[in-house]
Parts: C-alpha cells; sequence; structure tokens
C-alpha cells in the first residue's frame, strides 16, 4: 500500500484531473441519491403518470423520430473528426509552411465537396 | 517530501476552482432573476431574508435550492429508471470538470517551486475542454429518452442534433487562433497575449482572430443552450424539453450544469479571446504604456490585479450570455439548424482559409 502511495506522481497534471474527476462523479452521484433520501415519498397513480398537458397519454412515447437526426448525426462524425484532425496541423502550421497548406486545401477541399453534396441534395434542410 | 507538497497543491487548486465555479453558480442564476427584472422593469427577486437582511434577493438561490431538496423525488411510471437516474449526473459531472484547465492567475513561487494556477496545465489542452464537454451531450439525450415521454423525446432529440451540430463550428472556430499562437495549451495562449501587437494594440485572441471569435461566440452560445438557442427547452412549444419529467434535486442538477455551462463558456471567452489573467500594458513589474512611460507596482498588486482581471473578464461575458438571454427572441428549429451548417461551418472554413494565407505572408515576408 505504502509502496503503491509512494509510486503516484502527484505532480503529473493528471493526477489533477483524476482528483477532479472522482469528485465531479461523486458528488453528481451523491446529489441525485441526497434528492432520493431527503424527499418525501406518496404514490399515486395520476401524478406517477408521464406528462401529457394533464390528460392520459394515449400513444407510447416510442415514436419514429425523423430521420434528418439520423443525418446530421453522420455529418457531425465526417467534420468533427476533420476538426480532431485539423488540431494537430494548426499547432504545426508555421512550420510546414506553404507545403502544409496545400495539403490541408486538398484535404479540406474534398471534405467540402461532400458539404455541397450534401447541401444539394437537401440534408441539411429542414421542412 | 515534494510528493507531500504537490499533492496539497493539486488538492487546493481543485478546491479553489470548484469553490469558485459552484459559487458562481447561485450568483448568476440571482443576476439572470435580478437582470431579467430590471430589464422588464420590475423589482425581481427580494423577499427572501435572512436575520433581517434581502441583500437584493441573494437569498432566493439559496432558499430554492433547500427547497427542491426537500421535494419529493419521483421516477414517472413508465421511465427506464437506470437511464432516468443517470441522466443528471451524466449533466453535472462534465460540467465540472471542463473549467480544469483555464488558467485563472499567472503561475505563483511558493516556497522555490512555480504553481500554475490550473487545476491541471495539459498539453492538449483545447482538445480536452471539447472531449469532456462532448459528453454532456449524453445527459441530455438520456434524459429525453429514459423518461418515455413525448416532450422530454423532442427536447432531447433537438438538442443533440443542435449540440452536436456547433460542436462543429466550436471546433472549427479557433483552429485560426491554434495556428496563430502555435499551442492548444491554455496556459500559453494566453502567456502569448500578453505581448503588443505592432507595439500598441494587446495581441489578444479578438484582435487577431475577429471573425473566429464571433463564430465562437455564437457556437458558445449553442452549445450552453442558451437563448437565441435555447430550443431544447422551448417552454413555449414543448413545455420544458429534456427535463420536462425531472422534479426536485434532479432538475436542479441540470439548472445548475446550464449555469456551469455559461461560467465556463465565459471563462473560455475571456481566455480564448481577451487574453485570460493579462491585463493591457501591465508586466510583472509595473504598468509599461506604449509610448515609454513605466509605473511600477509592487508584485503582489500586480498578481492581484491579474486575477481581478480574469475575474471580471467571466463577470463580463457571464452577464452578456444573461443580456442576451433578456434581449433576443428564440430561433425556429430550421433556422438554427441552417445557421449551423450553411453559415458557421462554411464560415468557420474561410476563416482558416485566409488566417492560414496572411500567415504564410507574414512568415515569408520575415
Amino acid at each position: 500500500m505504502a509502496n503503491l502511495v509512494s509510486s503516484i506522481q502527484f505532480a503529473d497534471p493528471y493526477f489533477s484531473v483524476l482528483l477532479l474527476l472522482i469528485i465531479a462523479v461523486g458528488m453528481s452521484v451523491g446529489f441525485v441519491f441526497l434528492s432520493q433520501a431527503l424527499g418525501p415519498r406518496k404514490y399515486d397513480r395520476i401524478k406517477y403518470s408521464v406528462y401529457e398537458c394533464g390528460v392520459d397519454p394515449f400513444t407510447s412515447a416510442s415514436v419514429r423520430v425523423s430521420v434528418k437526426f439520423y443525418l446530421v448525426a453522420l455529418l457531425f462524425l465526417l467534420f468533427d473528426l476533420e476538426t480532431a484532425f485539423l488540431y494537430p496541423w494548426a499547432v504545426l502550421f508555421r512550420d510546414l509552411g506553404l507545403f502544409g497548406f496545400i495539403e490541408m486545401t486538398i484535404f479540406v477541399g474534398i471534405l467540402l465537396v461532400g458539404l455541397v453534396y450534401a447541401w444539394k441534395k437537401g440534408a441539411l434542410d429542414w421542412q | 517530501m515534494s510528493g507531500l507538497f504537490d499533492l496539497v497543491v493539486s488538492v487546493a487548486r481543485v478546491a479553489v476552482m470548484l469553490a469558485f465555479t459552484l459559487s458562481l453558480v447561485p450568483i448568476f442564476v440571482w443576476a439572470e432573476r435580478k437582470g431579467a427584472a430590471y430589464i422588464q422593469d420590475r423589482r425581481g427577486p427580494n423577499r427572501a431574508r435572512i436575520l433581517g437582511l434581502t441583500l437584493g434577493g441573494l437569498f432566493h438561490p439559496l432558499a430554492d435550492a433547500l427547497k427542491l431538496l426537500f421535494k419529493e423525488d419521483f421516477i414517472p411510471d413508465g421511465a427506464h429508471r437506470l437511464f432516468y437516474q443517470m441522466a443528471p449526473m451524466f449533466a453535472l459531472a462534465p460540467a465540472l470538470m471542463t473549467f480544469a484547465v483555464i488558467p485563472f492567475g499567472p503561475p505563483v513561487e511558493i516556497a522555490g517551486r512555480v504553481v500554475a494556477l490550473q487545476v491541471a496545465d495539459l498539453n492538449v489542452g483545447i482538445l480536452y475542454i471539447f472531449a469532456i464537454s462532448g459528453m454532456s451531450v449524453y445527459g441530455v439525450i438520456l434524459a429525453g429518452w429514459a423518461s418515455n415521454s413525448k416532450y422530454p423525446l423532442l427536447g432531447g432529440l433537438r438538442a443533440s442534433a443542435q449540440m452536436i451540430s456547433y460542436e462543429v463550428a466550436l471546433g472549427l472556430s479557433i483552429i485560426g487562433l491554434v495556428m496563430v499562437f502555435r499551442s492548444v495549451r491554455l496556459s500559453e495562449i494566453v502567456a502569448s497575449q500578453g505581448t503588443l501587437l505592432w507595439g500598441i494594440v494587446p495581441k489578444w485572441g479578438v484582435f487577431v482572430q475577429p471573425l473566429g471569435f464571433l463564430l465562437f461566440l455564437v457556437a458558445v452560445f449553442a452549445e450552453a443552450n442558451r437563448t437565441p438557442f435555447d430550443l431544447p427547452e422551448g417552454e413555449s412549444e414543448i413545455v420544458a424539453g429534456f427535463h420536462t419529467e425531472y422534479g426536485s434535486f434532479k432538475f436542479s442538477i441540470f439548472f445548475m450544469a446550464e449555469y456551469i455551462h455559461m461560467v465556463v463558456g465565459a471563462a473560455l471567452i475571456a481566455t480564448l479571446f481577451f487574453g485570460g489573467w493579462q491585463v493591457p500594458y501591465l508586466a510583472d513589474s509595473g504598468f509599461l504604456l506604449p509610448g515609454g512611460l513605466a509605473l511600477g507596482l509592487p508584485g503582489a498588486l500586480v498578481f492581484f490585479l491579474r486575477i481581478g482581471a480574469f475575474v471580471g473578464k467571466v463577470f463580463f461575458f457571464a452577464w452578456l450570455f444573461i443580456w442576451v438571454r433578456w434581449t433576443i427572441p428564440r430561433f425556429r428549429y430550421d433556422q438554427v439548424m441552417r445557421l449551423g451548417w450553411k453559415v458557421l461551418l462554411p464560415l468557420s472554413l474561410a476563416n482558416i482559409f485566409v488566417t492560414g494565407l496572411v500567415l504564410l505572408l507574414i512568415d515569408g515576408g520575415a
């Protein structure tokens, strides 16, 4: 045990992140259970039914949702990955010079073609 | 022995950061209600009192928290119990963690060791912020889906689609800034903003990346689900959006998470685009004005001026969030998506392109 403690690098910034993670998760879990422990509880069928403007819910909430949301998720994956690729490039941009600039213009250009295609097909329009 | 010192420093930094963000939550809840009241020509909260003191209604957020803590905590019959309970946790924990890499003051020397005034000086700073704040989408979509009710489902879907759309614009809008400052480590970005541009203007992000700042500002508003992008809650259309079925302190947790996001957003704007803890023309020894004028100041005063500058900037931008909320109406959903994909995304790509061209010209000429 003492060996384990002495092997932890307290100066490592990720130790602070770990500490914060433990506290943040502990607080979040604690608040949820505190709120359950402190409040009163009296069961009532009407009170415990889901909210639908005061009337009995007449259909299940497991409804089909618009396929648009799926398209947005796909486009997000594409462009968020692009963003992740751009970060290391942006840090090194001034060392790479013209070479890096042209390379990244080609890469982003290919993705832009995808965006223009989605745009023309109406994937970005909501009616 | 040095291990103990590091442990104490680490714990102290986490404690200071949490105390700062958590104490700002009730202050901004109060500022929001009071500000809204004065913008709408009302008086706002002014009744709750402790020992005869009202302090302009500052006790109201405290009273609200206590009241919500003792309310009945119910889980609707149709809800998915595990995910319903997990959703508030997923909302609060990432919100508490994002502040970790933001420096709230200059590095100080304690007992011969240089201590950075931020929880963790990570070399992947900005990426850490995106990674952690991206997690809060889970809280929203889980809350909407697990409630097994129609309004939360609609709100959760809208919110997640909106948040991931603007995350793209948010990420792309600061690429230009990273290109200029050549780092994603926030302490280095702040340090670079202490220099002067052409000897007169402080080299703040907003001056080197004006378009990037505007795009970032809009995207942060959308990420924090604040008006004009508060469709996930959209109380006039879908009751309360993703947290319709949440009551008692669980509702309060979503509320806290929203305000912490606002504080983090304000701190990020201040850090990336307004010099963080830097005060214009203030060097370690005192003020150095462009005309050659110098005003010596003691080190402690400089230190407190800088921390004060950071806190002041955070307050100003958090107030900006509140100000905008009570001034501008809400967008329609198709307008939000159009703005995100058809305006912000092409503009941020163009911003990167132009920044690259200008930097090439500067480096080629030098």
